[in-house]
């Protein structure tokens, strides 16, 4: 398989295009949580009655297109390879949950992967919807207008005065966790984000970092997002959150325009010298890497950096992960050997780019 | 901002906990975070599961005045579980158990949601219907009450031809 193949099979569509505040806000993210009235919720339910939900689900909605979306292709976790399954979690397309809790459970994915319809994961369906840049408001719709369309075709457990039933009592009311993936690196490299993140928690929003093993920061990539499900609208959830963000917004750029007035030289070195690290390197670390993405992905956003999608970092800090690694490499790596892929990888991809700008005959 | 148990590491997780209704910041790192089981390996979801079911263990003791000698009185009639089951994995097994642990589910859900219980949000398009068409309605009496009380009579007559079609019709 070619680099560029690769690329365009391991990067969502969705991802590619530039969304409104794209140097900093990667995407946004809309998530409902829906269970069936007819059936016991994944957690709890047998073998038998799992396979019962997921075939009445799959009936309903496998082929299925809504609007302008086209058609849901249903995935199967048991019939998905482990390394096919982990680069859908890598994808963020379906959680690492998703076949943990019971072997029956699928994903239904659109073709631009900008919409993931996980079914049987904690509740029956989990409906996600992703836009790239800010668009909080614009995945609202489209996650409403999802929910309705699916709505007429089940009976949804729904109550008046608790709203959305789900199986974990910290989601139930509206089912919505609204989130961003944020770039902030100069609020990191001139340590405000210390100060910053306690003050998003105070508006019950929780900041943590998303790439990576565990919840480290890598690549000063943050996901923030609304920790409280029930007792607000969808709108104000969602409008509270836009807010913080929008703060966050400003303070990044203040951040970056500080860094370029008081420090332009030493800016400019360690952006250069991490891209010098990503373009040279031949042995590299998913940590290293993380950090000369995020540098480079700065450059490119403060006009540093020319000739490199803005992409580029969301793209290799996916591709970069051990699963795609493994997956474009075509066998299991040791972490060892996998720092010399991600450098070979690295490498490639920013050749490719280059070679792009070279007149072709 | 350093890790606050181990005060090595920085901390990379910040969330609220919320305790017997007091708040608390909480800082900590990927490790000790783990270690005192605030995360969930692996989970999207960040550690308020696992705190929940601390809450819903500390309300546990509070059953025992409840008079009933009966061991696990409440059970799902729908799915079979059981309250103490409930509080064990921190997990619901079906839309009926929100009904039949309904008495002990407020002050879990303030201490979750910000001292919320009820939902004001959606309402489903299909089915709620009914809701949303009785919801329409209350919110009209009320304004009907206001613009009595401003003395807009006008107004408030054609609220009121609004609010008995409503009531008549129900499906449009
Ligand atoms: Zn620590
Ligand atoms: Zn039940």
């Amino acid at each position: 398989m070619s680099l560029q193949h690769f690329i365009n099979h391991a990067v969502s569509p969705w991802m590619q295009a530039d969304g409104p505040d794209a140097d900093i806000v990667l995407s946004s993210r809309i998530r409902l949580a829906r269970n069936l009235s007819e059936f016991a919720f994944p957690v709890i339910a047998s073998k038998e009655q799992a396979q019962k939900a997921l075939y009445f689900i799959k009936e309903k909605l496998e082929d299925e297109s809504y609007h302008s979306l086209g058609t849901f292709e249903w995935l199967q976790m048991n019939e998905l390879q482990s390394i096919e399954k982990r680069v859908l979690v890598e994808k963020h397309l379906i959680s690492p949950n998703l076949d943990k809790e019971s072997g029956d459970s699928a994903v239904l994915i659109n073709e631009s992967e900008s919409v993931s319809i996980m079914v049987n994961e904690e509740d029956h369906l989990r409906i996600q919807c992703l836009f790239p840049g800010f668009q909080l408001n614009e995945a609202l719709t489209l996650a409403n207008g999802i929910d309705d369309w699916i709505e007429s075709k089940f009976d949804y457990a729904f109550d008046e005065k608790r709203g959305y039933l789900t199986s974990c009592p910290t989601n139930v009311g509206t089912g919505l966790r609204a989130s961003v993936m944020v770039h902030l690196p100069a609020l990191m490299i001139t340590q405000r984000m210390n100060r910053i993140a306690p003050a998003i928690n105070q508006f019950g929003l929780v900041v943590r970092g998303i790439y990576g093993e565990g919840s480290e920061a890598l690549g000063n990539v943050f996901q923030i997002s609304n920790q409280i499900t029930l007792g607000k609208s969808e709108e104000d959830i969602v409008e509270d959150l836009r807010g913080v963000v929008m703060q966050l917004i400003q303070q990044e750029k203040v951040a970056r325009r500080d860094l370029l007035k008081m420090s332009k030289i030493q800016l400019e070195d360690r952006i250069y010298r991490s891209y010098g690290v990503l373009a040279h390197s031949r042995i590299i670390h998913s940590k290293e890497a993380a950090k000369c993405l995020s540098d480079v992905r700065l450059g490119i956003d403060l006009g540093i950096i020319s000739g490199l999608p803005r992409t580029i970092l969301n793209e290799l800090m996916v591709l970069t992960q051990p699963g795609f690694l493994q997956h474009y490499f075509k066998e299991s790596l040791t972490p060892d050997e996998r720092d010399v892929r991600r450098a070979t990888l690295i490498r490639e991809r920013i050749q490719l780019e280059q070679n792009q700008d070279e007149p072709r005959d | 901002m350093e890790c606050q148990e181990c005060h090595i590491r920085p901390a990379t997780l910040h969330f609220t906990k919320i305790i017997n209704g007091h708040k608390t910041e909480v800082h900590l790192c990927e490790e000790c975070a783990r270690e005192k089981g605030e995360i969930m390996a692996g989970s999207n979801a960040f550690s308020i599961h696992n705190l929940l079911s601390g809450l819903l263990n500390f309300e546990q003791p509070m059953e025992a005045n409840g008079g009933s000698h009966e061991h696990d009185p409440l059970q799902c009639p729908k799915c079979g579980l059981t309250y103490n089951e409930f509080t064990r994995i921190g997990k619901f097994g079906c839309d009926e158990c929100y009904k039949t642990f309904d008495e002990k589910l407020n002050p879990i859900l303030r201490k979750v949601h910000s001292g919320n219980t009820a939902h004001i949000g959606k309402i489903p398009r299909r089915m709620g219907k009914d809701i949303s068409a009785r919801r329409k309605i209350l919110d009209l009496k009320d304004r009907l009450q206001e613009l009595v009380e401003k003395e807009e009579f006008e107004e408030a007559a054609k609220t009121r031809d609004l609010i008995r079609e409503l009531e008549r019709g129900g499906d449009q």
